[in-house]
């Protein structure tokens, strides 16, 4: 325990700035994966333990696109929409199967799953680690803000995942589809009787949630070391901020995933050692005094 | 009165062969010891972020035994390997070990584990009580601490603690030179990690005494993001910082420390830097790391070395790592033990290992030695040097000198209690 530096952390503007951005970093790619967890178990009504996988595939698409192209953009781009092509096929094919069984064959399709995707991935890229490598017009000095250090990439970054989750909040709430979404969520049945196709609203969330965390993937691509199963740890704690949110929650999505950010981030200098297990303590708390999460009536 | 001999099988021999078989059940690798293919079992990791290392040592493996195969094999008997993923797991490592021996019939092992697995390995190794190489754990009290000790298990690896003397020697000389009194270390937090972090600050600290470490960094093995831990070390405004991570949690600590222009703020010294695994897979390598070398065909500059790893190369279509050369290494010695035993049985040929000499394109002066009294690898090429981003990569290595790490690492053991 290091209460000290926290405190000087605190005080100091250039602390606040490098290590609220890093919880920022931290936090949005963790809101990507995670709200496209929630959103399918809130329409869906399933765990989809497979869901790390959608991040890897994103990060392998986006690095095979950029080693072919040369573009970012169109790296970023192939990890969105490759990943929600294979998770609409994914839906269509096997999950569409599982819906309304039993909450432990769903997990064991899912698990199943995550070792066939990452056999596949290992089949296709090979077992060794790949570095995708920054473009180049992210290899420019960090820029110094108050004193604190802040990478360009890091604020495209944040971008990015912000404007998802706006996008994504406003087209649920406002748009018809979103309206048919919620209304699915919340009785697939009488959508149904109304004549609207259930499964294709079922395919396009679960391609969507995909989606979602393929951008993760591929917008993390260019930091983080790329290798077969690099999906599992990115889904625990996805699975975290879910619960400390709310199952089913997007603004809970958004508000578990910052905090748990902020909590790696300021953790890691004043609990070095227990820099993981605050992560977990903080779940534990919020869930002792509020099991449904923070979010958990919000029903997307 | 004498006692005829009825016919059939008498009480003593139906013992004896009861006695026999239940031995042979007990320990399947003695009945099979006679096969005329000698089967060597090796748990590595083939998948995960360390695959990379984990192929590199099945490689190197299978090239020399190719070698030995082609000259007659160990002691007239073909060398087959039965070579298992353990995914980096230990309990995995030590299931696999098991098995090995076992169920498929090694009667050896070479061990291609890292220090999270090894230890697992080794402890399988004491009680079935087969012979056994360990050949990429680098935790310095594998072999050091004499509780660890089993007169079966050898380790052909380069050791956190000679690195240490090297690198601190290396980096005080620097440390004084440019005047680096505040350093952070960064390091995964377990046994390779600790071990070699405590020995390198420890020598550093000697032989730069007002040397002070002010953050200290302890990422989890296979941690997929190190922001927190690089702007941890950036707000703690270190001179110079020291960092054992390797393999793929390496290349993701360069690529964003790169981000935060980590590296034009103060000195690094990765001493895992200098491998081809990582040398070429980090796209934009900061010039200037410095390093200790893993493997890098350059050194030691002999025609042995730059021969071997080019035969390497033109196999796999890459360049050998650290752990590629180790392992080769070890099934070098084994070829030699069994020669001089000559025999397979794995108590005889531990007997010979024990001390034993062989010539090496590795060695810092041609050989290696296995050294008798804690069974590990002395004598290989060890220095340091700093990071090009092109070949060579490390064009200046600064040899260390082995009869300073042998007084150093004698005095260490003392302190710890080990002699």
């Amino acid at each position: 325990m290091d209460l000290d530096a926290l405190a000087s952390c605190l005080a100091s503007p250039a602390c606040l700035v490098t290590q609220t951005t890093s919880g920022l970093i931290i936090g949005m790619l963790l809101f990507l994966v995670a709200v496209g967890l929630t959103l399918i178990f809130g329409v869906l009504k399933v765990v989809n333990f497979s869901h790390g996988a959608f991040y890897m595939f994103g990060a392998y698409f986006a690095m095979t696109a950029y080693q072919v192209t040369g573009s970012f953009a169109l790296a970023i781009l192939s990890g969105a929409v490759g990943t929600a092509l294979l998770g609409l096929i994914f839906e269509r094919v096997f999950m569409s199967r599982v819906y309304g069984r039993d909450v432990l064959m769903q997990l064991l399709v899912c698990y199943a799953f995550v070792l066939i995707f990452d056999d596949v991935v290992r089949m296709i890229w090979g077992p060794e680690f790949k570095s995708m490598g920054m473009p180049a017009a992210f290899q420019v000095p960090p820029l110094f803000i108050a004193g604190g250090v802040v990478p360009p990439y890091y604020l495209l970054l944040i971008g990015v995942a912000l404007a998802a989750a706006a996008l994504l909040g406003l087209g649920l709430a406002r748009s018809r589809i979103g309206k048919v979404i919620r209304a699915a969520a919340h009785n697939p049945g009488m959508v149904s009787a109304l004549g609207i196709n259930t499964g294709l609203i079922y395919g396009g969330v679960f391609a969507l949630g995909g989606m979602l965390a393929g951008l993760a993937g591929a917008l993390a691509a260019p930091v983080r070391s790329l290798t077969p199963g690099m999906g599992f740890s990115v889904l625990i704690e996805s699975f975290i901020v879910t619960v400390i949110g709310g199952m089913g929650s997007i603004l809970g999505a958004l508000i578990g995933a910052l905090l748990i950010g902020l909590i790696r981030s300021f953790g890691s200098l004043g609990f070095p050692l227990f820099t993981e297990g605050l992560m977990y303590l903080f779940m534990v708390i919020v869930l002792v005094s509020r099991p449904t999460g923070l979010f958990g009536k919000e029903v997307a | 009165m004498t006692r005829t001999r009825k016919p059939g099988i008498s009480r003593r021999s139906t013992l004896a062969l009861m006695g026999a078989g239940a031995a042979s059940f007990a320990a399947p690798w003695v009945a099979r010891a006679q096969a005329k293919t000698i089967k060597i079992g090796m748990p590595t990791i083939l998948s995960g972020r360390v695959a990379q290392l984990g192929t590199s040592s099945r490689n190197a493996v299978l090239l020399e035994v190719e070698k030995v195969n082609a000259t007659g094999g160990l002691a007239g008997r073909q060398i087959e390997m039965v070579i298992r993923d353990s995914k980096g797991q230990p309990q995995e490592a030590a299931r696999i070990a098991r098995e090995l021996v076992n169920t498929d019939g090694c009667e050896m092992l070479l061990d291609g584990e890292a220090s999270s697995g090894s230890f697992a390995v080794h402890e399988v190794a004491r009680d079935l009580g087969v012979l056994c190489i360990h050949t990429c754990s680098e935790a310095s009290s594998l072999t050091a601490d004499p509780k660890q000790h089993i007169p079966n298990a050898f380790r052909c690896v380069r050791q956190g603690i000679h690195d240490s003397i090297v690198g601190a020697g290396y980096a005080a000389g620097i440390a004084k030179a440019k005047g680096l009194k505040k350093w952070a270390t960064c390091s995964p937090d377990y046994a390779y990690g600790r071990d070699t972090t405590g020995e390198f600050v420890l020598y550093l600290k000697k032989f730069a005494p007002d040397v002070e470490v002010i953050s200290e960094s302890w990422p989890k093995l296979f941690q997929p993001d190190y922001t927190e831990v690089v702007t941890k070390i950036l707000q703690a405004k270190p001179q110079a910082l020291y960092s054992c991570l390797w393999g793929g949690d390496l290349t993701s600590y360069i690529d964003q420390a790169n981000i935060y222009a980590m590296f034009t703020q103060m000195e690094v010294f990765a001493v895992n830097m200098a491998d081809y695994t990582a040398l070429t897979v980090v796209k934009n390598l900061p010039k200037g790391i410095h390093s200790g070398d893993r493997y890098i065909k350059t050194f030691p500059a002999t025609p042995e070395n730059a021969a071997w790893g080019d035969a390497y190369k033109a196999k796999y279509n890459e360049y050998p790592t650290n752990w590629s050369w180790q392992n080769a290494t070890a099934v070098m010695f084994l070829s030699e033990a069994v020669k001089k035993a000559n025999s397979t049985d794995g108590k005889k040929v531990a007997e010979v290992l024990a001390g034993l000499t062989i010539k090496c394109p590795f060695g810092a002066d041609g050989t290696v030695t296995m050294r008798a009294d804690d069974h590990t690898l002395v004598g290989y090429a060890i220095g340091w040097g700093t990071t090009i981003p092109q070949e060579p990569y490390v064009p200046e290595v600064k040899a260390g000198d082995w009869k300073a790490i042998f007084e150093l690492e004698a005095e260490w053991k003392k302190s710890k209690g080990y002699t």
